[in-house]
């Protein structure tokens, strides 16, 4: 198994494919809808609809840029507000016509700035995650490169959680973490591997449903094979979801995430206070 | 700190005797800051005398990913807050009203939200869905708990889909955010509140002030990320200081307990 820095940096390579590759690769006749209707259109987060195989979907997922000017412009792919209610606007829209959820996951983390705060960052993510786990509709959610935090999660309340191989989910980057835990950013190789932030193990903790294979060194080598995987992954889940009336659907999502969390019971405590 | 004679306010330095202290609700008479409390001392403040019974004290954290120094920092935050997690959780009467209560603890790993705050929240939210009740949280959070990893995340999305459990049945959430409210917790159940109130001076944002001094380079302006600057912006609905908390929330609670009319859906899912 890869050292967890080194599929940090997998991860973050620039030659990953993108949000928008996968679009493209995944989804024909995509129409990208645009907007907030509330404050502005984030570049940061992208999608639209399609059709996947035969089935008319909504997909989205952040975007970050293929070079210095374009990752300005999208922030990295660190969404504001907007971007997160561009997002759930457009998958209320695909309840409102029945159309499965496909998410698309890689950003370092929600913008942290002024104007994000100003417009309820905490808001917007705290109320996609209300959202998401009601919504009438299938979601899959495929984390491609980083899955940043609250940022990542805030799209990421799906049916459905796979992984690319080389792809990364965490409470907080391996860097911010070993910043706080030894002061000291250099650190981040250890933290990474403490985090356990890697698709193997988030298999094992139970968060994430599989794992997408990568070819060669990672998908930034032949992105047509891990969207290949990719692909196959998506349909086999809405094929089981798509079956689920509405009912069953919402419960089990929200039963699989209830289930997710360690603890014991310790009955010797019990009334303490 | 609050058992000895006097106490010092961390804000301006002024010493306070402890009992003028315990009297003006544990904030500074000179400056106003507003001192942190331990849920027993929540309790004291909010609750009818007697009427808090916990539920759910029995959970507690493991240490699911061996994360370093982890197990240690919990047994030197046990021991401290005799027993308890960063979250409080029961039932209580304010103003003889029943409600469901949980009280985040800043002593506690800075109430940071791992496995058992998640679940002795949603716990709550679902206790107080069955059992038709008013949720009322004092929150105060560093965020996510990162020693517990992608675990403490999923929370996140967890007490967020037992809010809408608790709508379900037409039940509110009112939330208190107090000094610091801050990441994962902000963007989950602390941001989902039927009705927010914040306590006058308190921190509140998703990211910390040094996290995004450091990204846009420049300095912050003055009052960023408190509850007045909240409240300006449209984040929360009231700002009171600690004094008028408890009949604020009496009277919000009073409006909530009867209904107006009957619903269509009968208060189903
Ligand atoms: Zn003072």
């Amino acid at each position: 198994m890869k050292p967890a820095i080194d599929v940090v940096r997998l991860a973050r390579h620039p030659k990953r494919p993108t949000s928008r590759d996968f679009i493209e690769y995944l989804v024909r006749d995509f129409v990208e809808l645009h907007g907030d209707r509330r404050f502005a259109d984030d570049p940061a987060i992208i999608g639209g609809i399609g059709f996947f195989a035969d089935i008319p979907v909504t997909i989205l997922g952040h975007q970050k840029g293929r070079n210095v000017r374009e990752n300005i412009r999208r922030h990295f792919g660190m969404a504001h507000p907007e971007g997160y209610r561009k997002a759930l606007r457009l998958m209320k829209q695909a309840e409102r016509f029945g159309r499965p959820v496909i998410t698309l996951i890689d950003t370092p983390g929600a913008y942290p700035g002024i104007g994000a705060e100003e417009r309820g960052q905490a808001e917007a993510i705290a109320t996609n995650l209300y959202e998401m786990s009601g919504l009438r509709v299938p979601i899959v959610a495929l984390v491609t490169g980083e899955g940043g935090s609250g940022g990542a999660l805030g799209i990421g309340v799906a049916d459905r959680v796979f992984m690319l191989a080389n792809a990364i989910y965490s409470v907080i980057s391996p860097e911010g973490c070993a910043s706080i835990l030894w002061k000291d950013a250099a650190k981040a190789s250890a933290a990474a591997e403490a985090l356990r932030l890697r698709a193997v193990d988030l298999k094992e903790l139970g968060v994430i449903d599989g794992i997408i294979a990568e070819p060669g060194e990672g998908a930034h080598e032949q992105p047509g094979e891990a969207m290949g995987h990719a692909r196959k992954a998506i349909a086999m889940a809405l094929k089981e979801l798509l079956v689920l009336d509405e009912e069953t659907l919402v419960r089990s999502r929200y039963d699989k995430f209830r289930r997710m969390g360690a603890f014991t019971l310790d009955d010797g405590l019990s009334g303490l206070i | 700190m609050l058992n000895r004679l006097f106490v010092q306010c961390p804000q301006c330095q002024t010493t306070h005797f402890i009992s003028f202290f315990k009297s003006a609700h544990y904030v500074c008479s000179r400056c106003g800051h507003h001192s942190r409390l331990d849920p027993p001392h929540w309790i004291r403040q909010l609750c009818d005398r007697g009427t808090f019974r916990s539920l759910f004290a029995n959970l507690k954290s493991l240490d699911p990913l061996r994360f370093p120094q982890y197990r240690q920092k919990l047994d030197a935050a046990e021991r401290a807050a005799s027993g308890w997690e960063a979250v409080v959780t029961g039932t209580a009467e304010i103003g003889d009203m029943p409600v469901a209560l949980a009280i985040m603890d800043p002593g506690f790993i800075m109430a940071s939200m791992g496995s058992v705050v998640g679940e002795k929240i949603a716990r709550l939210l679902e206790h107080a869905a069955d059992h038709r009740l008013p949720v009322v949280i004092v929150i105060c959070s560093g965020g996510a708990r990162m020693q517990e990893g992608i675990l403490s995340l999923m929370q996140m999305a967890k007490t967020a889909a037992a809010v809408r459990r608790l709508h379900g049945k037409r039940q509110p959430l009112i939330t208190i955010l107090t000094d610091p409210t801050t990441g994962g917790v902000t963007a989950s159940f602390a941001m989902l509140g039927d009705v927010s109130i914040a306590e006058t001076g308190a921190l509140i944002g998703f990211a910390g002030p040094r996290v995004i001094q450091q990204t846009i380079g420049q300095k912050l302006p003055p009052g960023f990320q408190t509850a007045e600057f909240l409240l300006e912006k449209g984040m929360v609905d009231i700002v009171v200081p600690r004094k008028h908390l408890r009949a604020t929330l009496v009277g919000v609670l009073k409006i909530h307990r009867t209904r107006p009319y009957p619903f269509h859906h009968g208060g189903g899912e």
